[in-house]
């Protein structure tokens, strides 16, 4: 018997939002994330399993045998640098994994991993030597390169075209227990389904459970677009970040941080599956915020909904200010109400309900 | 290491306290004498073996680095802030940032890629778009910890793996390394070595420094830009890393003198040590401050070449700070051997 | 082969229109006494059973048979007519350009007046195809009929010149190592695929490899260069230094297994190779390898100067290298 109380204790949410966030796992390359997450749900889950793409699949069985099965999509991968080009002075030109503003890139350090994984300074033109018609411009992707400080020779032993490279950023605590660093989206999502495993040891659910560290999400949600194929679910729910406020953004474009977990409605979330969310806050008085997206949300949900022959999606994220960028931000709190929610949804799910959601 | 100890040090312009108590610790620990002035400049005298062998010399290395000021506290909790020194605020975005004597962490948070139009993303960023989030959750909860006025440095740890050393404010933390250094050896003359502030705001310590000690000769240990890199075409290199110690030939600041460049460029020779010169006419180093100083001075400027100064993380080589080290170390051998007729 | 490429490469096949090509390749599969069948969308399968075990894992191999082209929206009054495109054209590529319609019809493209080469958008070109009023036009096309451009084949020393290389010597390079592997006995049940529809999306492979249950997926195609003055790209692919592994494109990140595999072969094979992440563009891979479960899948390209215009350029030493390269591939247990 596992001392299950013992290890709720052992390690908070805080330590684990720390560890995650400086593992590197970047789209296509996200085995070690996978590793820790594998290892530190098992606890918590029946079954571990890992399919063709790479996509972690962690089963939790139900207490009834009927019941509705559900996929709790995280998705592991982070955005990041691929190699291009090696340069004859030993520099590596590069292209993005994921959606990067370049100019956030400048005096960004990196780890690439060669053969040996070696730090890396993302290299750029001081802007003296800028011709005219650069001048004004933003940097373009193109124009910078990764220095790593060796010659050529000793590059092309251990780099190769194609090798990945993370960016390099450690945990940033912030007051207010808020914390900052690179991969909070979605490593954030990826904690607020641990935190929904350990509130369901002591909570007790009918419906089988399905987490899912996804992969290449930042890609195009291929990972989602496999997984949710494989295990072929009667519900599904993408748990991501959402834009956090910041000064000079448009309200209607963000939520706050600390105020709790964000439901997205629109076209691409059933109806009643937001609606049961809301309704599950409001009885266990956990603070939640509404979000809405008109169309394909660029989230797991996009591929979950239109899976197969159509499954019942919902979204939920956790609010995270400078989104794509080495200093992504978040309130723990938001990540811990989110695990709750999902947990004690996750527990009032059953037959009628499913029957409900078939019937628009 | 020396360099990276120095490195991790916040000591923007002005701010220098921290930096001058490493290096006090430093010298009182070596038994060698020092003080202050009211500006916060550091003066060592270093005694020589034979007494009374006055060299005239002086050696000097800026402790301050660029970093922020905060301006304001927004009722969100945000900080704004100014540049102080020429910080190249494109390699602010996205960079943790520590503010205030308490070193409370920060971060130079940037919108979203995905809120922003495309037209948005081909415009630099200016520094007044850019402010600095703690995590406060409003003006008060901010100001409980920072205030307007509280000095912002880059945070980035510094590292040295084999021959490369990385960090920020290597520019000039690797000066005043390399000034320790040589304090740390015996030399048969005395020479006053000055450790200065303010530099990267208009060399405004050295000013004063040169006056009250008025040497006749100065070599100023600094870091300078190597741009040596791929977007750059051959002859806007200035240095390169791994040519050595580059010489100030002319910056915005000095003509160096005559005398003092023959004979670093000597004594390199003699030691076959590799050195450059430095190719690039503009900006401006303490050697400016102290040739005028008085009655005027004969100065002159080594430096460690050095990528991306002014950012978050530079790039040097040990071996070209160690050739700087041991030139300057043969100057001040050869200055009292061979005095320097001016 | 030279003919064969020649061949290929001069016949006509728009994305949804392969017909022409298709039929070139059942006419080179029948004289080998090669069996084929034919799909929904127009995708052209050869299967090649392993008899060596019961469990072989099934590789589906894919090269695109289609290419770029243009497509007759709108027949003026007096007989121009204005296009959209079909696939990625490159509009500095276009004006002057001769083009030809699958009756064989031959046009020009023309253009309007513009201020500056930033204006030149479609809408202000057009195919002038010499009628001399609507009703002439309208007796040679229709709207909805498609046009590729009319370039013919050469040959340069090593290199050779034409369009729809993209993805006609694809197809060269797979009819050529399937011929190869005739007589041999596989380790892997091989799915030869000439896809249809690649250039519009990757539409044809998508539902071929939901259909055939593949273990992986390999996509023959080409793949930009960077050894001409001022590239657009930062790469050091180039021509003649061998056959690339893709690492990635936009559609697809190679699974491992898949390039582990490549590059060892390559190595032991002494086969000249480069890897290859492309920056913009995708291949048929990036359709396959999400179908059903997920498919591991990776991809063969051959260095090609100007894709997407009416002149694209292959070396020859790349293109034999590339039969042997997926030859001893298929040789090999995946």
């Amino acid at each position: 018997m596992l001392d299950e109380g013992g290890l709720l204790k052992k390690v908070n949410l805080h330590d684990y939002l720390r560890k995650i966030i400086q593992i590197d796992g970047v789209s296509g390359y996200e085995d070690n994330v996978a590793a820790f997450i594998s290892e530190t749900f098992s606890p918590y889950v029946d079954s571990t399993r890992t399919d063709n793409l790479g996509n972690l699949i962690l089963y939790k069985r139900g207490s009834k045998k009927d019941a509705p099965s559900i996929l709790f999509a995280a998705h592991m991968d982070e955005i990041g640098l691929i190699v291009t080009k090696i340069e004859d002075n030993g520099f590596l030109r590069f292209t993005s994994l994921g959606g990067f503003d370049v100019r956030t890139l400048p005096g960004q350090e990196v780890t690439v991993y060669g053969q040996k994984p070696v730090n890396g300074i993302i290299g750029f033109k001081p802007s003296y030597l800028d011709l005219d018609e650069e001048k004004g411009q933003s940097v373009e992707m193109k124009n910078l390169f990764i220095d790593t400080g060796f010659p050529r020779e000793q590059v092309e032993k251990n780099i190769r075209i194609g090798s990945i490279a993370a960016i390099k950023r450690g945990f940033l605590p912030l007051l207010n227990n808020r914390c900052a660093g690179k991969a909070f989206d979605d490593r954030a999502g990826i904690a607020v389904l641990w935190q929904c495993a350990r509130e369901l040891v002591r909570i007790e659910h009918e419906a089988h459970l399905y987490f899912v560290a996804t992969v290449q999400e930042e890609v195009g949600t291929r990972g989602a677009i496999v997984s949710t194929y494989g295990i072929s679910p009667d519900l599904g729910i993408a748990v991501d970040v959402c834009h956090g406020d910041f000064p000079g953004a448009m309200e209607h474009e963000v939520s706050p941080l600390g105020e709790g977990a964000v439901v997205t409605v629109g076209p691409n979330i059933h109806p009643l599956m937001a609606k049961r969310l809301f309704e599950t806050a409001e009885e266990y008085n956990l603070p939640c915020q509404r979000d809405v997206s008109p169309g394909p949300t660029g989230t797991d949900a996009r591929a979950i909904q239109i899976s197969l022959e159509g499954i019942p999606t919902a979204l939920v994220s956790v609010p995270l200010r400078y989104m794509h960028t080495s200093v992504e931000l978040i309130a723990p709190e938001d990540v811990k109400i989110a695990g709750r929610l999902l947990a004690y949804f996750a527990a009032g799910l059953n037959r009628s309900f499913l029957e409900e959601l078939s019937c628009l | 290491m020396l360099i990276t100890e120095l490195s991790q040090i916040p000591g923007v312009s002005g701010d220098e306290s921290r930096v001058r108590d490493f290096i006090k610790e430093k010298l009182s620990s070596w038994g060698i004498e020092h003080y202050t002035d009211s500006l916060g400049n550091l003066f060592a005298l270093k005694e020589g073996k034979k007494n009374g062998s006055e060299s005239g010399l002086m050696l000097s290395a800026h402790m301050d680095e660029v970093g922020l000021l905060v301006s304001s506290v927004e009722k969100s909790g945000h900080l704004r802030f100014y540049k102080v020194g020429g910080v190249d605020e494109r390699a602010l975005i996205t960079k943790p940032v520590l503010v205030g004597p308490n070193d409370v962490m920060g971060v130079i948070g940037a919108k979203a890629i995905h809120l922003q139009k495309k037209e948005e993303r081909k415009k630099p960023l200016k520094i007044e778009n850019l402010c600095i989030d703690i995590g406060a959750k409003d003006k008060d909860d901010a100001e409980r910890v920072v205030k307007v006025g509280d000095y912002v440095s880059f945070y980035s740890e510094a590292g040295l793996s084999g021959n490369i050393v990385k960090g920020k404010a290597l520019d000039n933390r690797a000066g005043c390394a390399a000034l320790l250094e040589i304090l740390q050896r015996d030399y048969p003359c005395s020479f006053t070595a000055v450790f200065t502030v303010q530099e990267e705001v208009g060399l405004r310590g050295a000013i004063v420094a040169a006056y009250r000690i008025k040497p006749r000769i100065a070599l100023v240990l600094e870091t300078t830009g190597a741009i040596d890199i791929p977007e750059a075409k051959n002859q806007d290199h200035s240095t390169s890393l791994g040519a050595g110690p580059a010489f100030t030939v002319k910056d915005q600041s000095i003509i160096a003198h005559p005398r003092v460049l023959e004979r670093l460029i000597e004594v390199a020779e003699r030691q076959k040590r590799t050195y450059q010169f430095r190719r690039y006419g503009g900006s401006s180093t303490d050697a400016g401050a102290i040739s005028l100083a008085g009655s005027g001075t004969a100065a002159g400027v080594i430096s460690t070449p050095c990528r991306y100064i002014h950012a978050p993380v530079s790039m040097l080589l040990k071996e070209d700070w160690q050739n700087l080290v041991e030139i300057t170390d043969a100057f001040i051998r050869s200055v009292y051997e061979k005095g320097l007729e001016i | 082969m030279i003919e064969l490429i020649k061949k290929l490469c001069e016949s006509f096949g728009p994305s949804g229109r392969e017909n022409t090509v298709r039929s070139l390749i059942i006419e080179e599969l029948k004289k080998n006494g090669v069996d084929f069948t034919i799909d929904t969308l127009g995708n052209l399968i050869v299967t090649k059973e392993s008899k060596e075990s019961q469990d072989a894992k099934k590789i589906l191999i894919a090269a695109h048979m289609d290419e770029i082209g243009l497509m007759v929206t709108f027949i003026d009054e007096d007989g121009f007519l204005r296009f959209t495109n079909i696939g990625g054209l490159l509009k500095n590529t276009l004006p002057g350009r001769k083009v030809v319609f699958e009756n064989g019809t031959v046009g020009i493209i023309g253009q309007e007046k513009i201020k500056n080469t930033k204006e030149l958008v479609l809408d202000k070109l057009y195919i002038d195809i010499g009628a001399q009023s609507h009703e002439e036009a309208k007796s040679k096309v229709k709207i909805g009929d498609m046009a590729v451009f009319l370039a013919p084949f050469s040959r340069e020393g090593n290199r050779v010149m034409a369009k729809s290389l993209d993805n006609r010597i694809g197809c060269a390079v797979v009819l050529e190592a399937l011929k190869k592997l005739l007589s041999f006995s596989l380790p892997n049940t091989v799915y030869f695929v000439f896809t249809v529809q690649e250039e519009v999306g990757l539409r044809g492979a998508r539902p071929v490899a939901y259909r055939l249950k593949p273990d992986f997926g390999l996509a023959i195609d080409v793949t930009r260069v960077g050894d001409t003055p001022e590239p657009e790209f930062n790469t050091n692919v180039a021509l003649g230094k061998g056959p690339t592994v893709k690492i990635k494109d936009s559609s697809v990140i190679c699974h491992p297994q898949v390039t582990n595999l490549m590059i060892k072969v390559a190595e032991n094979k002494n086969i000249p190779y480069q890897p290859e992440v492309l920056e913009r563009g995708g291949t048929d891979a990036g359709a396959i390898h999400l179908v059903r479960e997920g498919i591991p899948s990776g991809a063969l390209s051959i260095p090609c100067r100007y894709i997407h215009t009416p002149a694209e350029m292959v070396d020859l030493d790349d293109v034999k290298n590339s039969v042997s390269f997926l030859s001893e591939l298929l040789k090999v247990s995946w």
